[in-house]
C-alpha cells in the first residue's frame, strides 16, 4: 500500500538512494584516501571494483554464501593493488599510467571470468530494517540498510582515528608527505606505499562486491558506470579524510537518487539529464573547492598531480 | 634509547678518514677531533669534502679507509642505524620534519620505540616534560608546515635532542634563518654544549657564526684537510685564505651614475596569499632606473606571493602595477617589449624546463625572437651560439650543452639563469634570494652582476631573506612583514637592529 507523500516522497526516496547508491563508493574512496594517504594514486580501483563485483558475484554463486563472496573480493581487490603497487615501485614508472592500465586490465578481465555468471542468481548480503519504527513503507524502503554501509561508516571511524593515533597511521602520513622525511627516519617509502595500495584495493573489492550481492544486485558488465572513477574524485573533494569520504559519498549518492526520486512524484521530462547530477556535482564541487592561487589544503605533498 | 645515553655529550673522532670515488677523492686523510661538549666548525667550499666527510662519519657511505673513535672507543658505522644507536644525530640542510603532522606528531614517530598505538594523552605530558628541560619551546600542536623556519630549525634539533642524541651534525643550520633566528638557535645550541649535553659539529659558510659561537675550527679544501685551530686565534682572514687557498672573490662594482626615473610602480596592489586567508597589500612601490631597492624580511611574509604577483602567477585582487606607465601583466610581449627580466627564488623549479637542456633553458627568452618581430622555424645554431658565449662568460660548469638542465649544481643553475636573463636589454630586473645556499665564489659573482646590471642603468627589485645581502647591494631597504611594506630607509640610514625590529614584525 503506497501512501500519496507529495514533495517528501524526494528527500525520502534521496536519503535511501544515498545509503543504497553510496556504499560502494565509500568502500573506494575509503580505499584511495588509504592509498593516496601513503602518496601515491591508484585510478585503477574502477577496474577492482568491477573485477570485485564479479569475483564475489562468481563466489556466492558457487557457495551459495554471499560474505564469502565479499571476503573474496577484498582478496581479489588486494592482489590488484598489489600488483599495481609492485609496479609502481619500480623506478621510473608512473602511477596513474599504471593506474589505467589497470583499470582496463580489471574490467577486460572480469568480462573474460564473468561470462558464465550473467545468468545464475547469487543470495543478496542482507540488510536491517531500520524503519520499522515508521508506518510509510516509503521510509521504511529507504531505511533498508545493508550491512556493507555499516561496516563502511565503521571502517571510516577507524581509518580516521588509525590515521591519528596509531604508529601504522602516522607511519603513512609521513611517507605520504616527504619521501625525504621517511627516509631519514629509516622508512622504505615505496613498502609502505605498496602495502597502502593493496589494502586500498581490499577496499575497493569489498564496494564491487557489494554492486553485485545487494545493489543494484546482479552482475553484469555494466554494473559500475564508472563510480570507482568518481571515488577517486570524491578523495580531493573530500580533502583525503575518511570521515569526509561518508559525506561525499552520501552527497554523490543522494545527487544519483535524484532521476528516479523525481520521477516517482511525476517529473520524468529531463530524466537522462537527471541522471547526469552526480557527475555534474562532482565536477561542479571541484571546481567550487579549487583555487589556482591556494595550495590545496590538506593534499598528501608526494602525491604526483602535487608535484 | 634515551636511556643509553644519559650521561651526556660524547667526543667523536675520525682518525686519516679517506673517501674515493672511483679515481676521484672526495676526502682525503682528514682526521678531526671533537672532544666531548665542545662546538666545533666545519669550514670549506662547497665541493670541499664537507658533506663526504659527515656522510662518512653517520654511515650513509663507508670511508674507503680511516677510522673512528666515538667516546675514545673505535666505532664501526655501517648504516645510518648504527650511528644513531652510539648518539650520533644529524641535523640536515633541508628540514626533514613531515610538513603535514605537527610538531608533537613528527618527535612521537621519529622515535624508533614509538608505541603501535600512540596514546596521545601520555605523550603529551612526556613531551611537556622534556619540552620543560629544554632551553627553547615550539608550539607542538600546529602543521609543522606553518612554523616559521626559525621555529623548525629548533624543531629540529629538538627532535635530536628528544631522541637522546649526544653528539650533533648541524649541515648549514642557518642558511634559511634570519640573523637574530640564527643568533638564537646557535646561542641555545652554543648553551647546550657548555652544559655537557652535547657536543656538535657544524657545517658553516658563515665566519661571523663560526666567530661568535664555535670553539675550534677545521677547514677542507678540494677534500683535504687545509687548516684547523681554536676559533680564539684565527680571524676571519685567516680563515678565508685557508678555504679559498689564495683564489680571489669578485668584488662588487663600486656603485655609479644616478637615480633615474620610475620604472616599476606599485600601488594599492592587493593580493591573496597562499593560505588563502590573508591579504598581502603593498600600498607604495617604486623602483626606479639606476637603483637596488631590496626587500628584507623573514620569509613567510608575503615575499613569495609579491615574487609571483611581479611575474604574473598570482592575480592582483585590486590595485595598479605598471612599468614605465603601462600597465604590467607580466605577459611575454610586455615583458620583451618593456625590457623587464627576473631571476625567482629556486630558479631551477621557477625558471627553467628543468629536462631541457643547458642550451634550450638558456634560450627560453629569445627562442622565438627574430630582430623585432616572432620567428616560427626554430634556428638551433643561434640558440647554440649565445649558449656557447653566455656560458662561456658566465662560467656556468656543464658537462655540455646539451645536458638537462637539472644534471647542474644549483650554483650553476643559478648562473645560467642569470646569463640568461641579464642578456639583452635589461630595463627592470627583479630578484628573489638570488644566492640561497650557494659558495662564496658563486655568491660574490652573482652579485657582482646584478650591481653591474645597476650601474648599467636598470632598475633592479630585490626580494632577500639575507639581510646582509640586501645591506651590502640595496640603495633603499624595505622590510616586509605580515603582506606589507613595514619600513623603508635609504641605505645611508640604514640600522641592523632597528630592521631586524621590523622584520621581527614590531613596529
Amino acid at each position: 500500500m503506497e501512501t500519496d507523500l507529495g514533495l517528501w516522497a524526494v528527500p525520502i526516496a534521496m536519503l535511501g538512494g544515498a545509503i543504497r547508491v553510496s556504499t560502494p563508493i565509500l568502500f573506494v574512496s575509503l580505499g584511495e584516501t588509504l592509498t593516496e594517504r601513503s602518496g601515491r594514486i591508484n585510478l585503477g580501483l574502477e577496474g577492482t571494483l568491477v573485477f570485485g563485483a564479479m569475483s564475489g558475484y562468481a563466489l556466492a554463486v558457487m557457495t551459495g554464501s554471499p560474505w564469502l563472496g565479499v571476503i573474496a573480493a577484498a582478496i581479489t581487490g588486494a592482489l590488484f593493488g598489489l600488483v599495481h603497487g609492485l609496479i609502481c615501485s619500480l623506478p621510473k614508472v608512473n602511477d596513474i599510467a599504471i593506474g589505467i592500465a589497470m583499470m582496463l586490465l580489471g574490467m577486460g578481465l572480469a568480462f573474460y571470468f564473468g561470462k558464465p555468471f550473467i545468468q545464475p542468481v547469487a543470495p543478496d548480503l542482507p540488510a536491517i530494517p531500520l524503519g520499522w519504527w515508521s508506518d510509510l513503507p516509503q521510509v521504511r524502503a529507504a531505511l533498508q540498510v545493508n550491512v556493507l554501509f555499516l561496516i563502511g561508516l565503521v571502517a571510516a571511524g577507524v581509518l580516521w582515528w588509525m590515521l591519528k593515533a596509531t604508529k601504522i597511521g602516522l607511519t603513512l602520513r609521513v611517507v605520504g608527505d616527504s619521501t625525504d622525511a621517511a627516509r631519514a627516519l629509516g622508512l622504505t617509502p615505496s613498502l609502505v606505499r605498496t602495502l597502502a595500495t593493496a589494502a586500498g584495493g581490499a577496499f575497493a573489492g569489498i564496494g564491487g562486491a557489494y554492486l553485485s550481492l545487494y545493489y543494484p544486485g546482479s552482475w553484469n558488465e555494466g554494473i559500475s558506470s564508472g563510480q570507482g572513477l568518481m571515488a577517486v574524485a570524491l578523495v580531493i573533494f573530500a580533502r583525503w579524510n575518511p570521515i569526509a569520504c561518508v559525506g561525499a559519498a552520501m552527497l554523490f549518492g543522494a545527487a544519483g537518487a535524484l532521476g528516479p526520486a523525481l520521477q516517482t512524484i511525476g517529473v520524468s521530462s529531463g530524466y537522462y539529464l537527471f541522471y547526469a547530477a552526480p557527475y555534474v556535482l562532482t565536477l561542479g564541487v571541484l571546481i567550487a573547492t579549487s583555487s589556482p592561487t591556494q595550495a590545496l589544503s590538506g593534499a598528501p605533498g608526494e602525491l604526483s598531480i602535487n608535484k | 634509547m634515551k636511556t643509553e645515553h644519559e650521561n651526556g655529550a660524547i667526543g667523536v673522532e675520525t682518525l686519516g678518514m679517506t673517501m674515493r670515488f672511483g679515481g676521484f677523492t672526495a676526502l682525503d686523510n682528514a682526521s678531526i677531533a671533537i672532544p666531548a661538549g665542545t662546538f666545533h666548525a666545519l669550514l670549506g667550499e662547497n665541493g670541499a669534502g664537507k658533506s663526504t666527510l659527515v656522510k662518512c662519519m653517520m654511515g650513509f657511505y663507508h670511508a674507503t679507509s680511516g677510522q673512528m673513535l666515538v667516546a675514545g672507543r673505535e666505532a664501526k658505522i655501517a648504516d645510518p642505524k648504527a650511528a644513531h644507536a652510539l648518539g650520533l644525530g644529524m641535523v640536515y640542510q633541508h628540514f626533514t620534519l613531515v610538513p603535514s603532522l605537527s610538531a608533537a606528531e613528527n618527535l612521537v614517530i621519529s622515535r624508533e620505540d614509538a608505541p603501535k598505538i600512540i596514546d596521545w594523552r601520555k605523550e603529551r605530558a612526556d613531551l611537556g616534560a622534556f619540552m620543560e628541560r629544554m632551553p627553547f619551546a615550539v608550539p607542538l600542536d600546529r602543521p609543522v608546515r606553518t612554523l616559521s623556519a626559525g621555529e623548525k630549525q629548533k624543531l629540529e634539533i629538538l627532535k635530536q635532542l628528544y631522541l637522546g642524541r649526544r653528539f650533533l651534525i648541524l649541515d648549514e643550520p642557518t642558511s634559511v634563518l634570519t640573523p637574530d633566528e640564527a643568533d638564537e638557535v646557535l646561542g641555545h645550541v652554543r648553551g647546550l654544549c657548555e652544559a655537557g649535553e652535547i657536543s656538535v659539529l657544524m657545517i658553516s659558510h658563515k665566519f661571523r657564526e663560526v666567530t661568535a659561537y664555535a670553539d675550534d675550527v677545521s677547514v677542507l679544501r678540494r677534500g683535504r684537510l687545509v687548516g684547523q685551530g681554536r676559533v680564539a686565534d684565527l680571524s676571519h682572514q685567516a680563515m678565508a685564505d685557508m678555504m679559498m687557498g689564495g683564489q680571489s672573490l669578485a668584488k662588487p662594482a663600486a656603485r655609479s651614475g644616478q637615480r633615474g626615473e620610475t620604472v616599476l610602480a606599485l600601488d594599492g596592489a592587493k593580493a591573496r596569499d597562499r593560505s588563502g586567508l590573508k591579504d598581502i597589500l603593498i600600498e607604495r612601490l617604486e623602483v626606479a632606473k639606476g637603483e637596488i631597492v631590496g626587500i628584507a624580511g623573514i620569509s613567510g611574509n608575503g615575499q613569495t606571493e609579491l615574487m609571483e604577483m611581479l611575474t604574473g602567477q598570482r592575480p592582483l585582487e585590486a590595485g595598479t602595477m605598471t612599468v614605465e606607465s603601462t600597465p604590467y601583466t607580466a605577459t611575454r610581449s610586455e615583458t620583451r617589449t618593456l625590457g623587464v627580466r627576473v631571476l625567482p627564488e629556486e630558479p631551477l623549479h621557477n625558471a627553467c624546463a628543468p629536462k631541457m637542456s643547458v642550451a634550450e633553458n638558456i634560450a627560453l627568452r629569445s627562442f622565438d625572437a627574430n630582430g623585432e618581430g616572432t620567428r616560427f622555424w626554430l634556428k638551433p645554431s643561434a640558440m647554440k651560439a649565445l649558449a656557447d658565449r653566455l656560458v662561456g662568460e658566465y662560467k656556468v660548469k656543464t658537462a655540455s650543452l646539451e645536458s638537462p638542465i637539472a644534471s647542474l649544481s644549483g650554483g650553476n643553475v643559478q648562473r645560467a639563469v642569470l646569463a640568461r636573463e641579464l642578456t639583452g636589454r635589461v630595463d627592470l630586473l627583479i630578484v628573489a634570494n638570488p644566492c640561497f645556499g650557494l659558495d662564496f665564489t658563486a655568491v660574490a659573482e652573482i652579485r657582482a652582476r646584478i650591481m653591474d646590471a645597476r650601474n648599467r642603468g636598470a632598475a633592479v627589485l630585490l626580494i632577500s631573506e639575507d639581510l646582509d645581502e640586501i645591506l651590502e647591494l640595496a640603495d633603499r631597504v624595505l622590510v616586509m612583514s605580515e603582506g606589507r611594506i613595514a619600513y623603508e630607509t635609504p641605505i645611508a640610514g640604514a640600522d641592523t637592529a632597528t630592521i631586524g625590529h621590523y622584520m621581527a614584525g614590531h613596529q
